[in-house]
Parts: structure tokens; sequence; C-alpha cells
């Protein structure tokens, strides 16, 4: 029997700040790829440490710590991470050392920090923490299959009873930008807050991390409930609406009963017909919010959409910004959210309040 | 145990055959796979390696695949290792079956290969995005048209014993019926460079658990199983059963293990604690034995604080080197052919014990009676995980 996965504590990092989410303050790029907004690590991380570390690398460590300490746990049972790109900066340091010193002189520090395991690793150094740690790099649907193996330890008897979760992705100097090459981003002038009325192909793309401490304890912290993922790596569009049905079904829920479908539409005419297609119908009494013309697109973005749909169900208050449609709000209870990149590894996180 | 996980089918590709067959020939011969780059461009000639002797264009050709594919190295040699795991089960319907990859190395090879080019040439542009290990397992799921549960494991060198871990839970909480895991990696000059840099890189062949260990030799494979519940294994061949497993964190340092092999230790409780057994029921294990100086000696202390009596054990890593993100895939191959044969396969280059912990490995095909194994894969990010292979009775 599956136990429930309350939220006890959350945070974020991302190019907006909570604060101009809800205050209708954000902020809109002129570029394709833009930083996650800068947070004083130093309140965290001792500066010896923090010299050594990567943007993800930080980001993580931080986003974790602050979620544990809104939830007042020490030690999670269990850490589990979701990376599509892993730690890309220390990836291309080493690289680039390789090629430009032909395979000699080479120092460690870069490589031992690119595996993609290295911030699941670095959260379980300092906070020493010997319980299971698991990363998935499944490009935009890590932080799902993270937040899958988060749900099958409250249905197993292993003893867990608190899972520190997130997802996380940095920008790198070169690797990043590679994505000009190939047609991810788009061309030409932006203005990122317009993206999605966009006629382009291609989107933008940023960095985050968004980490949550899901326990079965509900405690007078616990706001919002994680009740289902899933995830499939190609699906067609017809299958998707029969999908979202059942998946609700799943979870005692008529489409009708949904509050807010929270899309990652990304401004990608080649693309976003998969959210626009929900939109114009199994949606369309449903309030639709869109987020990633303010954040960007990257891999892990999902996590900081359930971040997202969490502080919706907290505050009961909706960023205007975000919507997509004009419905009368009702008081958010249920929250869906669905997201594709480049027609692939889509996935359906349920989010409910208490 | 909930539901039980019967291993159906398995594949394997790697320095030492491009299939099971060729696999076990080399072991019971005691054929390793160790060789100077041939294929792999480096400047590192004399380190030796356990390279798979094909080009990838014959891997392709071997898979019909078009001549603009985008598949790397690993998802070729992945691809060839399934199609064989696939095969072996009967599989033919991939409507609700899942896949869970385990995959460190991603794409590098083709990353490194033209990060320098990827301006001025836009026919490799194709391979953007595949330096990160999703990519290489969506190009596998996507050969065989596997569509719905695709994730990959990346723990660096505990990935693919993680995947066998998360395929075994999905069966047991009835998310899933049937899942592919296992892993894929290949050579690359990064994760030669990256040992090599860490000066853990032997420029001899690996000598696991030896006293005059002096490190480890990379190496490059694939290795798939099918992991099938009760029902769906009913009228099949069971090679035999995921009875336990077990991962756990060092927590002491970003790549070195902790002297008493704590995260090690907890591992390989958890794996018997779900597996129900004590330790005097494992007949063989299966060690992580990178024949580092460091983790041979973490892992010999970890095993003596669990097995009062020390079960006969090998690193066949002295086969086909170390095959990273693949290595809990070909060693649990290795752990269910033992199972299959009822034999232990050799430790090789071994002579002396380290003088700490006289452990001595089996450095002689045996011929004994196998219920369990342990097989034990370690990683980066003191990752700790532990599986235990049972025989069908």
């Amino acid at each position: 029997m599956s136990r429930k996965m309350y939220i006890n504590g959350m945070a974020s990092i991302a190019a907006q700040t909570e604060e101009d989410l809800f205050t209708e303050n954000l902020q809109s790029f002129s570029e394709n790829i833009f930083p996650a907004t800068s947070v004083n690590y130093k309140e965290y991380i001792k500066p010896m440490m923090l010299r050594r570390m990567s943007k993800a690398i930080k980001m993580g460590l931080v986003t974790a710590k602050r979620a544990l300490n809104e939830a007042g746990v020490d030690v999670p049972d269990s850490i589990i991470v979701g990376t599509g790109e892993g730690c890309k900066q220390d990836t291309e340091k080493f690289l680039e050392n390789i090629l430009d010193e032909n395979e000699s002189f080479l120092t460690p520090t870069a490589f031992i920090q690119s595996t993609h395991n290295t911030v699941g690793g670095q959260i379980a150094l300092d906070l020493k923490c010997t319980g299971y740690n698991m990363t998935y790099t499944q490009n935009s649907a890590s932080f799902e299959s993270a937040l899958i193996d988060a749900k099958l330890q409250f249905t197993e008897e292993m003893g867990t009873r608190c899972v520190l979760v997130g997802g996380v992705d940095e920008i790198a100097r070169i690797s990043t930008p590679f994505y000009n090459l190939d047609g991810q981003l788009k061309a030409g002038e932006i203005n990122t807050a317009k993206i999605l009325q966009s006629s382009s192909e291609g989107t933008i793309t940023s960095e985050g991390a968004a980490f949550f401490l899901l326990s079965e304890i509900r405690t007078q912290d616990s706001f919002a409930e994680i009740s289902d993922c899933m995830i499939y790596r190609n699906i067609s569009e017809e299958k998707l609406q029969e999908e979202i049905s059942w998946f609700l079904k799943k979870n005692d829920l008529k489409i009708d009963e949904l509050d807010v479908v929270i899309l990652g539409n990304n401004g990608d005419t080649r693309y976003d017909h998969y959210y626009q297609q929900l939109q114009e119908d199994l949606f369309k009494n449903t309030l639709q919010l869109g987020y990633k013309n303010w954040v960007g697109d990257y891999n892990t973005v999902t996590a900081y959409a359930c971040w997202l749909g969490a502080e919706i169900l907290k505050r009961k208050e909706i960023p205007q910004q975000l919507k997509l449609n004009n419905l009368p709000l009702k008081q958010p209870t249920s929250i869906l959210v669905y997201n594709q990149y480049l027609g692939k590894n889509h996935s359906l996180t349920l989010l409910r309040s208490l | 145990m909930s539901r039980s996980v019967a291993v159906t089918g398995m594949g394997i590709f790697s320095a030492i055959g491009k299939n099971l067959e060729e696999n076990h020939r080399s072991l019971i011969h005691g054929k390793h796979g160790l060789s100077h780059p041939e294929i792999l461009e480096t400047v590192h000639q004399n380190l030796p390696i356990g390279e798979i002797k094909s080009t990838n264009s014959d891997l392709a050709d071997a898979l019909n695949l078009d001549k603009n594919h985008a598949f790397t190295r690993a998802a070729l040699l992945g691809t060839i290792a399934l199609k064989e795991a696939l095969q072996n089960a009967k599989i033919e319907d991939f409507t609700n079956i899942g896949f869970v990859n385990g995959n460190s190395v991603g794409g590098m090879d083709m990353t490194e290969r033209f990060y320098r080019e990827y301006e001025s040439n836009p026919a490799n542009r194709r391979f953007i995005q595949a330096q990160h290990p999703g990519f290489t397992t969506e190009q596998i799921a996507g050969y065989f048209g596997i569509d719905n549960y695709v994730t990959t494991i990346s723990t660096a060198c505990s990935s693919a014993a993680n995947a066998v871990m998360l395929g075994a839970r999905l069966i047991q909480s009835g998310r899933l019926d049937q899942v592919i895991v296992g892993g894929t990696d290949c050579l690359s000059r990064f994760t030669l460079n990256g040992f090599n840099s860490l000066m853990i890189y032997s420029e001899d062949f690996p000598k696991p658990f030896d006293s005059e260990r002096k490190g480890l030799n990379l190496g490059e494979a694939a290795a798939y199983l099918v992991l099938e519940s009760a029902d769906f294994a009913k009228n099949k061949e069971v090679l035999g059963y995921v009875s336990g497993y077990g991962n756990a964190n060092d927590a002491f340092h970003q790549t070195a293990s902790s002297e008493n092999g704590e995260g090690a230790y907890l591992a390989m409780q958890k794996a018997l604690e779900t597996a129900n057994l004590n330790p005097h029921h494992i007949d063989y294990i299966n060690a992580h034995g990178t024949a580092t100086q460091n983790n041979d000696l973490s892992e010999s202390r970890a095993l003596i604080r669990i097995f009062k009596e020390m079960p006969a054990f090998s690193s066949t890593k002295s086969f086909t080197g170390h095959t990273l993100a693949a290595a809990g895939a070909i060693e649990a191959v290795f752990s269910l052919l033992a199972i299959k044969h009822q034999q232990i396969y050799p430790n090789l280059n071994f002579n002396s014990a380290i003088s700490d912990t006289r452990l001595r490995p089996v450095t002689e095909l045996q011929s004994t009676k196998i219920q369990h194994v342990l097989s034990n894969s370690f990683g980066f990010g003191g990752n700790c995980t532990s599986l235990i292979f049972s025989k069908d009775e």
C-alpha cells in the first residue's frame, strides 16, 4: 500500500526570484541563454569548498539544504537527484585540458567533479548521509525519474520515511551555446517574455535547481503532496490524451476537477503542438499556466514547475504573468504538470493540496 | 520480498566476447581481453585497455543503421547486447516493457572528437545532444521501439548495478511486469585521462586484491538482463532471481573509499536483508575489485566485517577491465553464468594477498555448488551497491 508523499520543505533557484513571481515583476531577457539569479551561497557552504564547486553543485547543495531546513530534517533517509546534463562545467574544463594539452599534464579535480552524480554525492558528503543515493539522467524526464523512485520508496517496507529529491542543471560556457548550432535554441533577436507567441523554431535555455523534502509524515508544515508521476519516452498526441485521462482517473480525479495545468510550452513551433492540442481540447476548461518563457527550458526545469505548483497550492494564489488562458480562478487544490522536450521524454506529475 | 523477480534473458558484449557464449568461453579458459589501444585514438599507447576490437562502422553495419545515424559507441554496443538479451528472453512485444539503462560516459567519445569542429562542420552537429547519457539510452530504446518507461541511471561505476536494483523494485511494486536493466559504456580519452590523472591507472594488467596491485585498467562493454514478474516468467527458462539489493553512500570522499568501507558494508548488509539471507548463505562473491590500492583494501575490510567466514570470491575485472557504468551489468551476467554452470571464474594475475586483510580470491576455475551470488559495484560520489542473485529452486 502506497503511503502519501507530503512536501514538508522545498527550495528553488532559477532565473527569476520567488518574490518577482508573485509580485508580477518577472524579468524578460534578450539572450537565448540566461543564468539563474545569484544567491548568497556563503550562507550555506564554506568558502574553501565553494571555490571548487561548479554552479550545479552550488545550486543543488543550497536548495537541498534549504528544503531540509524548511522541513526541520537534518539528514534524510534517501537522496535522489535528477540532472539531464550533470556537471557540464567541470566536464568542459577537463575536456578542454585534454584537447589543449594533448592528454598530458592533467590535474584530476575537474574530472572527479564531472560525473553526473556529483551533486548527489556532494549532498551526501555534506550531510554525512550514508543512505540510499541515486542519480537519474534521462534528458527532460530526469527529475521525474527521481520522483518515481521516491514514490517507489514510499510503497516499499524499507524503513524510508523521508526522501530528499531534486532536479538540477547548469549552463556551461561552450557546451550550452552548441545548442545554437543544432537548432535547439532560437536565432536572432529575442524578447524571452514573448517567445510563447513566436513563430520560429527552437527555444531559450537557462539553469536552476529545485529540491523537495518528501515525507510520509504529515506535519503542520506540510502544504501539498506529490500524488503520482509517469514518464513516456515517446507518445503520440492521441495516446497522450488517453494517458492523461487514465492518469487522472487512476488518481480519482475527473478532468473538470483539475484546477490548474502547468504546461511546458517553450515557443518551439516544431513541438508546441503537443501542448496546444491539449489546451484546445482536454484542458479547455482548465486554468493553464506556462513558465518557460520566464525561466527558460532545461532538462530539469520541471523541478521548478513542481516547486511552482506546490507554491501555488501553499499560497492559494496564481502568478498572473503565467496565465495562458483566462478562466475564473477557483481555489487551487489539484495541479497537473505536463512536459516534453523535442517531442520526447514526456512526463505527467500530479500535485494536490492537503 | 513481495513479488519475485526472475531473470529470463541476458546479453553481453565485452572485450572477452561479443555474446554470452564467447564471454563464457573466455571466462572458463582464463582468457582476458586487455590489450593496447587500437581503436581508441589516444597518446597513451602504453596503457592496457579492455577494448572491443570492432570499429563503430563495423558495429553500425551489423545493426543495419542508416549512414547518418547518431549512435554513440555506447549505443552501438548497447543495442547489440540488448538484442541478444531480448532474443534470449524470447520477447518480441515491447508495448509494456520498461528500460533502465546505466551509463556514465554517454557520447563523450563523440564530444571529444567533434568539440572543436561543431562550429565549422554542420554534419557532426547531430552528435551535440549525444554527449549526455539519456541520449544513448533513447537511441537504444528507439531501435527496438521501447516507448514507455525509459530512464537512465548515472552513478558512475555503480550505474548498471543500480539499474538492476531499480528494475527489481519496479517489478516488486507492481509498476511493471517486464523491464530491461543493465548498462553500457565505451572507452574514451576523457575517462582514460581522468583515471590516469588520478594516478590510479595501471600500466600492467590489473591485479585485483594483490598486494602488488598498481591500479585499474578501463574497459568497454554493454550487458542487459530481462527481468520479469513471476506471472510473466511462468513458462520460461529462469536463469536466476534478483533476490537482494542494497545501495548506500560512503559519505567519505568524492572519489576515494573510506578506510573501513562503510558504504560497501552497508550496501552488502542491506542486500542480505532484502534477500532474507545470512552471510553464510552466499556461495560466491563477484567483487568490485578494481585493483586500485584504495578500493581493494576498503572492499576487503568491508567483506571481512560482513563475512565471518569468507566465501569464494573473485574480481572478473581482471578479464574485462573496469567497464565503468556497465560493470554492474556484465558482472551480473557473470554471476548468473556462475549460477547456471555452477562454477566460479578466476581472479587473474593474483600472486600475494594484501598483508592487512589476507584475503585470497579464487585463482583457478572452480566447479562448486552455487545457490546465491553477491555482486558488488562501487562508484564515485561514494555510491555503493550490492546485488544478490539466486538460483531457481
